[in-house]
């Protein structure tokens, strides 16, 4: 597989009006090549989730350029960033954010369903496929309130892959796990890169994460001061 | 699976995690279609029954002579100087023939008239009964007995007899309830009958008349128009009034007119004769659809409630829908779709409700001698007011959903993602 560049940030800046004005980005340059495994570090505060949301398009008040498998995203609409993040961005937050209303096996393949490339018994098959390889496929028919965390955080992981994206993103996602959670969930996002060439971006205050992981990131007070490379 | 079938199922789980309070919604909702449904219905069956009442008894146009005064002061006409005035007191009014001139050939050019549906000639007559030494007062009118009971349901209101005996047999009558009762005369007596002119005859007793209006049967007897008219000792063609039914009623006032003036006669339109019964009608509708509106609009407040509630607690989900790829208008369709669902379900089980409701009102056994023809309480099953009612029921669901699914498609994720 040729490397190729999955996501680019030219000049991202970003203000904050609230309560005072305040820059949180400051000229961020940085691309991001398939198959890299990235972790974004840096002091509380320093604006790494507030670079994450602008990254995976849900914010977009800031200024700068952003691409995305070639394609700029800055001055796109809603509903056309929507369909971008539906086919490309796999995203794990920090809480789990599963779908109290569904089981895991529909969790997982809701944006499979938004995608509609697919008919409906492929995508569970898919979905079973991506359960099994993360050792849950036996909770596919549970409701997803009834999981424990680790196993929550395992579930959100199968959702952000179902669609074949072409990065994940993850904010902390292990900050909310133990130790042994924290490197089942590392071990996976590892396989994902080794096996399949799985481009991640994963933001982490964990520093035994980040020395693992291809390249790392490191911000303070909205700059990059070291970009990894 | 559609776009359509998926936000349509995350919108039925939705439902599904606040169950009881989309019962609740739903239930609002039936129970507004429902009366909605029952009030008009038995409103307008009450207003039907009153209307027809006036109506299957009235004649859509009505010609006579009336007693009137002079146009013109006799003093004006004879001097015919309009510089001075000239005043006569108590001028009587002139004489006018009581029946209608030219009546024969009257009634051939309406048979004639394609506008015209029916018409039943008239001639009435005063006359006394005696009782031992009391005298009472009485209207003979006398009737074209088939045409009557065809236009104006005649045969309803006597529900002693048949009415056609009035023709067949001759010098019969059809007397008024109250003054058949005051006599103490049943079916087949004979009863003597004076008229205004002196003049006494026998008449035989072939029916009961009962309109429901205790006073007007004291005083109302009916014979044929060839009893009537030996009554008053006139030939057959002295009529004195003519009603008419036209095919449409709503042509009465201009065709009143018409007539009056080509046969030069006195017309009087159904409209103009009963002016305020319509008004009753009106008002009666007017209040029943602002009381089952009201019923709606609370119902769809009861909507607004539930879908902002849920709004306000699933904020977590609409923050992941909008994060793993669903556009705000998928996040505002999934709340109409919620709010139309609890519409239109409420809406058709509410339609069912309402005719269950409509159908027992109807069985309510509602006997009055003011009705002689009505047995059970009237309910007006007229489609329209389903249809009002399911189509309000989805407009107002859907303006209910309308501003919460707003607002729920504007919802910032990141907020909420950063907020916990
Ligand atoms: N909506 C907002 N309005 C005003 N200031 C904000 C807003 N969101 C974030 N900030 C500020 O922006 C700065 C960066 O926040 P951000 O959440 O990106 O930090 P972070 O690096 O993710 O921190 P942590 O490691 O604690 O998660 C902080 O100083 C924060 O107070
Ligand atoms: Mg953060």
């Amino acid at each position: 597989m040729s490397t190729s560049i999955v996501l680019q940030a030219k000049g991202i800046n970003k203000f904050f009006s609230d309560p005072v004005p305040q820059q949180v980005l400051k000229d961020i340059h940085f691309t991001i090549t398939s198959g890299e495994f990235v972790s974004v570090v840096g002091k509380s505060g320093c604006g790494k989730s507030t670079l994450l949301y602008i990254l995976s398009t849900m914010d977009t008040d800031y200024t700068g350029e952003l691409f995305l498998d070639g394609e700029k995203m800055s001055n796109q609409s809603e509903s056309t960033l929507a369909a971008i993040r539906n086919k490309k961005i796999g995203f794990v937050f920090q809480f789990h954010y599963l779908l109290n209303e569904f089981t895991v096996l529909e969790n997982v393949s809701l944006p499979a369903y938004k995608l509609n490339a697919l008919p409906k018994e492929a995508i569970h098959d898919k979905a079973i496929q991506l359960l099994k390889k993360l050792g849950i496929e036996h909770l596919a028919l549970k409701r997803a309130n009834l999981l424990s965390g680790g196993e929550k955080q395992r579930v959100a992981i199968a959702r952000a892959m179902i669609n074949d994206p072409i990065i994940i993103m993850g904010d902390e996602p292990t900050g909310n796990l133990d130790k042994k959670n924290t490197a089942i969930v590392f071990d996976i996002f590892k396989e994902l890169t080794m096996e399949f060439q799985q481009t991640l971006l994963i933001v982490t205050h964990d520093d035994a994460f980040a020395r693992n992981t291809s390249r790392t990131i490191v911000m303070d007070d909205g700059k990059i001061v070291e970009s990894g490379l | 699976m559609s776009s359509f079938r998926l936000l349509f199922e995350v919108a039925l789980a939705l439902m599904q995690a606040r169950r009881k309070q989309t019962i609740v919604a739903g239930v609002g909702v039936l129970f507004s279609i429902a009366m909605f449904i029952t009030l008009l219905g038995f409103m307008n069956g009450l207003n039907m029954l009153l209307d027809g009442l006036i109506l299957n008894r009235t004649p859509h146009v009505r010609l006579y002579n009336e007693v009137k005064a002079r146009p013109k002061q006799v003093s004006e006409e004879y001097f015919n100087d309009t510089s001075k005035k000239y005043f006569v007191s108590s001028v009587r009014p002139f004489k006018v023939r009581k029946d209608i001139y030219n009546s024969a050939s009257i009634l051939k050019s309406l048979q004639q008239d394609i506008r015209v549906a029916g018409i039943a000639p008239r001639v009435s007559v005063q006359v006394f009964f005696t009782i031992g030494s009391i005298d009472l007062a009485a209207v003979v009118n006398g009737i074209d007995v088939p045409a009557e009971i065809k236009l104006f349901n005649f045969k309803d209101y006597v529900p002693e007899g048949n009415p056609i005996d009035a023709m067949n047999i001759p010098n019969s009558i059809i007397l008024g309830k109250g003054i058949a009762e005051k006599l103490m005369v049943q079916l087949g007596d004979m009863v003597p009958v004076t008229t205004s002119a002196g003049e006494r005859y026998t008449l035989k007793v072939v029916g009961i008349f009962q309109s429901g209006i205790a006073d007007y049967d004291k005083v109302t007897c009916f014979a044929s128009l060839a009893t009537t008219q030996k009554l008053l000792i006139q030939n057959s063609n002295y009529i004195s009034d003519i009603q008419i039914k036209l095919k449409d009623l709503t042509t009465a006032p201009l065709l009143a007119q018409e007539f009056a003036k080509k046969y030069q006669v006195d017309a009087e339109d159904i409209q103009t004769a009963n002016a305020q019964f319509e008004t009753g009608s009106d008002v009666r509708s007017i209040i029943s659809y602002a009381v089952g509106i009201t019923l709606l609009v609370v119902a769809g407040f009861g909507i607004y409630n539930i879908l902002n509630m849920m709004i306000y607690e699933k904020m977590d989900t609409i923050a992941i829908l909008k994060a793993t790829g669903f556009s705000g208008k998928d996040v505002q369709s999934i709340f109409i779709y919620i709010a139309l669902t609890i519409g239109i379900i409420g809406g058709v089980c509410g339609v069912l409700v309402g005719l269950l409701l409509s159908y027992g009102i109807d069985q309510i056994p509602f006997i009055t001698p003011a009705l002689p023809t009505v047995k059970t309480f009237p309910v007006d099953y007229n489609p329209k007011y389903y249809v009002t009612a399911t189509v309000f029921a989805i407009v107002t669901t859907y303006l209910a959903g309308y501003f919460p699914a707003k607002k729920a498609s504007v919802v910032d994720p990141v907020v909420i993602i950063r907020g916990k």
